[in-house]
């Protein structure tokens, strides 16, 4: 096999990896602000509920979870689940992350001390404004650090939908791999990770930077 | 009356904290509030805020009722739109200052008029250089509350709750949170506003600024008014047992 076959059929892979990367971030990062709001919600059903579904998220495998979003369906219901796996890789990803920014954003509105929001109040401000000019400011400051980590685990993490044999680029880097008994594509795949990390940690970095004029 | 105030009940569960509070303030008046911790002082005040809710009695700011108490004596408030309207009429400045920190220092100050009252950007940032410059800021007004001292955080809290035009002031310790040699500055601004004849009402340790700047002094203990007087009478003549312990003891 030559390089350029090698890497454009990487780079399919690549295109794959990269759409699980975006379409995650795009859906799990509002979810996450759903799942928070409902995990602070005035009911203590609708808490507990989160509470769970949060625990359930981060206390099993996002492998075994990415299995049970694509089998599920057919084991229970006995739907088909043809051409359901690109759907089923999304939806098992952003109800992972969803469940680990909502929290990210729990420590970060509780964070803020409750005299801002009593200054606000003494000073006039409505709900909306406090919200938003007062309180998400700060908040996205001081949980930046900790989606920047997310979103690197999530970089890595999307060769897991391998699992649900999704040709993504580490899944074809394998196949190549022992076909050609080569150790080349994981180098290949390692560089492609290592790059597109360095990448969310310079824009991280430059949205951090945005915030700095503060402390 | 700027501030009228009837038989205020608030508890904290079992706890009763304010016990048939009843306070007015008259236009220009200068009232130091004196009592040992836990006494209810902060309570009072976040009531008269409506930062906390009063279970019975009744708060009317120039004469426009807040709060009223119906037939079955439990508190009765406006509507929230009409209450955010009242708040217009007093600001708060907090023991913790609780400034804005991404804000700069003339951001904190106008921002405010600016995006509740919705003022004009001119007059407002007019206000706000002369208010500056009455705090002695004026350097400052670009700077981030994280970058100032304590002393200057204060007053840049005391500058953007005047930016509001308030008829009534209220400071709950304004002073405890400063280093020794920051108070000062601190008092002297609030003293330099008592001497423009603003109406406030000062929660304060400070015995000797209570009795300099002060019109009337209330002593409370143990959620009600014990005593209160000119500063002279609460000084140096005070009636009540209890009274007289809470001077001693400070003065020790
Ligand atoms: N939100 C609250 N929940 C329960 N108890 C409270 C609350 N706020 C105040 N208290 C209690 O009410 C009592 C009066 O408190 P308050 O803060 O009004 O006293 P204070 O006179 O301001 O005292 P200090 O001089 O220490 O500031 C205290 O016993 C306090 O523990
Ligand atoms: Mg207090």
């Amino acid at each position: 096999m030559s390089w350029a076959t090698m890497l454009t059929t990487m780079g399919e892979g690549m295109l794959r990896t990269s759409a699980i990367f975006f379409l995650t971030v795009l859906f799990s990062m509002p979810l996450g602000m759903i799942v928070m709001l409902l995990r602070r919600s005035r009911f203590s059903v609708v808490r507990w509920i989160m509470k769970i579904y949060i625990a359930v998220m981060r206390g099993t495998p996002l492998m075994l979870q990415l299995l049970a979003w694509y089998f599920g369906p057919y084991y229970l219901f006995g739907m088909s689940i043809r051409g359901y796996r690109f759907t089923a890789i999304i939806i098992g990803f952003t109800m992972n992350y969803a469940a680990y920014f909502a929290e990210i954003y729990r420590g970060g509105i509780e964070a803020i001390p409750n005299g801002q929001y009593e200054a606000a109040d003494v000073l006039g401000y409505n709900k909306v404004q406090t919200f938003f000019k007062i309180i998400l400011p700060q908040v996205i400051k001081t949980i930046l650090p900790a989606i920047t980590n997310e979103v690197i685990t999530l970089v890595k993490d999307t060769s897991l939908a391998f699992a649900l044999a999704y040709n993504e680029m580490f899944a074809l880097a394998k196949q190549i791999a022992a076909s050609q008994t080569s150790f080349t594509p994981y180098v290949v795949a390692g560089v492609f990770y290592f790059i597109a990390n360095y990448l969310v940690a310079f824009i991280m970095e430059r949205i951090e930077k945005a915030f700095d004029y503060y402390q | 009356m700027v501030l009228e105030m009837k038989g205020i009940k608030k508890s904290f569960g079992q706890l009763e904290v304010l016990r048939d509070i009843s306070l007015q303030v008259s236009p220009g008046e200068v009232i130091s509030i004196i009592g040992p911790s836990g006494s209810g002082k902060s309570t009072l005040l976040r009531c008269a805020t409506f930062l906390e809710r009063i279970d019975a009695g009744e708060i009317s700011y120039l004469d426009v009722p807040a709060v009223t108490t119906n037939a079955q004596g439990t508190a009765e408030y406006v509507g929230n739109a009409e209450l955010r309207k009242m708040k217009q009429n007093f600001g708060l400045v907090f023991q913790q200052f609780n400034l804005f920190p991404h804000y700069s220092v003339m951001k904190n100050i106008t921002d405010a008029p600016l995006h509740v009252q919705k003022r004009s950007r001119e007059e407002v940032f007019a206000e706000a250089e002369e208010i500056l410059k009455k705090m002695d800021l004026t350097k400052r007004a670009d700077a981030y509350p994280c970058q100032l001292s304590g002393g200057q955080q204060q007053r840049v809290a005391i500058a953007r709750a005047l930016a509001l035009k308030p008829s009534i002031l209220f400071f709950d310790e304004p002073t405890s949170a400063l280093d020794p040699e920051l108070t000062g500055e601190v008092l002297k601004v609030i003293r330099q506003l008592a001497e423009e004849k603003m109406t406030m009402v000062v929660v304060t340790h400070e015995m000797p600024f209570a009795k300099a700047v002060s019109n009337r002094v209330i002593f409370m203990d143990g959620g009600v008014i014990v005593e209160q007087g000119t500063p002279e009478q609460v000084f140096e003549n005070p009636q009540q047992e209890r009274t007289k312990q809470f001077l001693r003891n400070y003065q020790q």
